[in-house]
């Protein structure tokens, strides 16, 4: 019996932050701001306004994860061959220990009109542009980071991955291209598609960034949470548009598969 | 291979360019981000100065201290609770564990935040501390846990017939077992407490600030070089953390080969 006791504070934390604030939120999105309990939240969002935020907030979540893994996979790649590659791997981390918002900062100095860009721009001839406050800064600033996430556990996989199946690929005369596309990519999958969960749900839901770097130009579902709580106080709104977010990540979950949770991560 | 190699260093220099950057100009007498001036500390003595600033830099340290110690506590137990759990409870507990982890952070703010309002806390620094413990404690249990798998169950049943008790073999057999895994959950904790901004966010009153909050505030405001100052600093208390944590684990299974 006393094996239980100690199990308390954990089985509370369960009850209290895992399971009340995900009822909590499906309670609160039926009522207005008024209090009064309705469905017009959920009419609210099926209007063209909300379904078109959504639509754009899935399409740069896209956007960023598909960015991000199109330059992870070969840095994870290339960072297997590397010698030093756990020294190598321990500086991609590094960097994710950074605070967000100064990163993010940061980039407020590189892309501002008269920043280091720009000044690199002018000097190659293109002339300056306007590089803060587009819908460019923004998935660019977002890839930055989101990268470690995804080269991560690429780079696990392909650790993993028996080297021996390779020379087979090669011995039996596939070529280099072959041997990725049936061999490496397939067996690295789990990897790809642990990144891209570690990426999609947080880019949907980003809102510091939309903020700093995108000046309010991208409105992504986040923002509008954000907003709704922090300034409009309609925590109604809010509650629906966090369980519709909360029904996309869980069908990510689903469609990417989370055997692997828990094994390793 | 030149290719490669060329591709790597590309990756790094744009990985490591805006930190630099930010720590370069922090010495800049100018004021701006953009035409470096002369070399000056004088952003650093305004940092130091700041007497708000400096409490609320406390206060950060505070929070992911205290989080992450009560975090790791209840998040060794948590582990040691699925551990033992039946293999069909073993899978939703595991689900349940991994929500806050998997969660955006705008919905754990939000949901927080209606929470502590219905429970009548007030918004302020135990509104902060509770979701910080609140969402480490998945972080401390997924690192815990594979420690505890990789135990051999024997260790468990050895103590018991040699007629230890149940809380002997927690304290003489499973923690020492399991306290590399215990580390690990403490230290990424610490750097998830540090890092926060959303949730911090959504459950800060007005009276209370992290870091990362106050960071934001200032960004908005613009640029202003005391925050590039404020970075290097981190930057470098960051630096001494991973070395700390290295040197940690370096040890730990260094011990571990010995035995």
């Amino acid at each position: 019996m006393r094996r239980y006791a100690y199990a308390i504070p954990y089985w509370l934390w369960i009850g209290l932050f895992v399971v009340a604030p995900i009822i909590l939120i499906i309670y609160y999105s039926f009522f207005d701001i008024e209090g009064h309990f309705s469905l017009v939240n959920y009419e609210t969002f099926f209007t063209p306004v909300y379904l078109r935020m959504t639509v754009n907030s899935f399409w740069y979540a896209f956007l960023i994860t598909a960015c991000s893994l199109l330059i992870a996979y070969p840095t994870a790649y290339l960072l297997t061959k590397t010698k030093h590659k756990q020294l190598w791997l321990l500086l991609i981390i590094l960097p994710t220990w950074v605070n967000l918002l100064l990163k993010a900062y940061a980039f407020l100095g590189l892309f501002g009109t008269y920043g280091a860009v720009n000044a690199l721009f002018e000097a190659i001839g293109i002339g300056t542009k306007q590089l803060l406050f587009t819908d460019f800064s923004f998935v660019f600033v977002s890839v930055y980071i989101f990268i470690p996430f995804m080269i991560l556990p690429i780079f696990n996989a392909l650790e993993k991955l028996n080297p021996s199946l390779i020379d087979a690929a090669r011995d039996l005369g596939a070529s280099e291209w072959t041997t990725f596309r049936r061999v490496i990519f397939p067996l690295t999958l789990d990897g790809v598609k642990a990144g891209c969960q570690a990426v999609f749900i947080p880019s949907l839901s980003l809102f510091m960034l939309t903020r700093l770097i995108a000046g309010n130009r991208v409105i992504t579902l986040g923002t509008a949470v954000e907003q709704h709580f922090l300034v409009t106080q309609n925590w109604g709104m809010g509650a629906t548009i966090a369980v519709f977010l909360m029904i996309a990540m869980a069908s990510i979950m689903a469609l990417t598969g989370n055997k692997k949770w828990g094994v390793r991560q | 291979m030149k290719f490669s190699r060329l591709y790597l260093t590309f990756i790094f220099f744009v990985l490591y360019m805006p930190i630099f950057y930010l720590i370069y100009y922090s010495f800049n007498s100018g004021g701006t981000m953009h035409h470096f001036e002369s070399f000056t500390l004088d952003w650093y003595k305004e940092v130091f100065a700041d007497t708000r600033l400096l409490i609320i830099v406390l206060h950060t340290m505070i929070i992911a201290l205290l989080s992450s110690s009560l975090a790791t506590i209840i998040g060794v137990f948590g582990a040691i609770t699925i551990y033992y759990a039946k293999h069909r409870w073993k899978q939703t507990l595991l689900t349940l564990n991994n929500v806050l982890i998997v969660s955006p952070d705008v919905i754990i703010g939000a949901s927080f935040l209606i929470l502590f309002t219905i429970a009548g806390i007030q918004l302020g620094f135990t509104s902060v501390l509770l979701s910080h413990i609140a969402f480490s404690i998945p972080i401390v249990v997924l690192m815990v846990l594979p420690k505890l798998q990789e135990m051999s169950p024997t260790l468990i049943d050895a103590a018991r017939d040699l007629g230890a008790n149940e809380w002997n073999i927690l304290t003489k057999v499973i923690l020492p077992y399991i306290t590399p895994g215990i580390f690990a959950g403490f230290f990424m904790a610490l750097t998830y407490s540090l890092d926060d901004f959303a949730v911090t966010f959504f459950v800060t009153g007005n009276g209370f600030s992290t870091l990362s909050v106050e960071i934001y505030s200032r960004a908005r405001q613009g640029i202003s070089l005391s925050v590039n100052a404020l970075s290097t600093l981190l930057f470098l208390f960051t630096l001494v953390l991973v070395v700390v944590y290295y040197v940690i684990t370096q040890r730990a299974s260094a011990k571990g080969g010995q035995k």
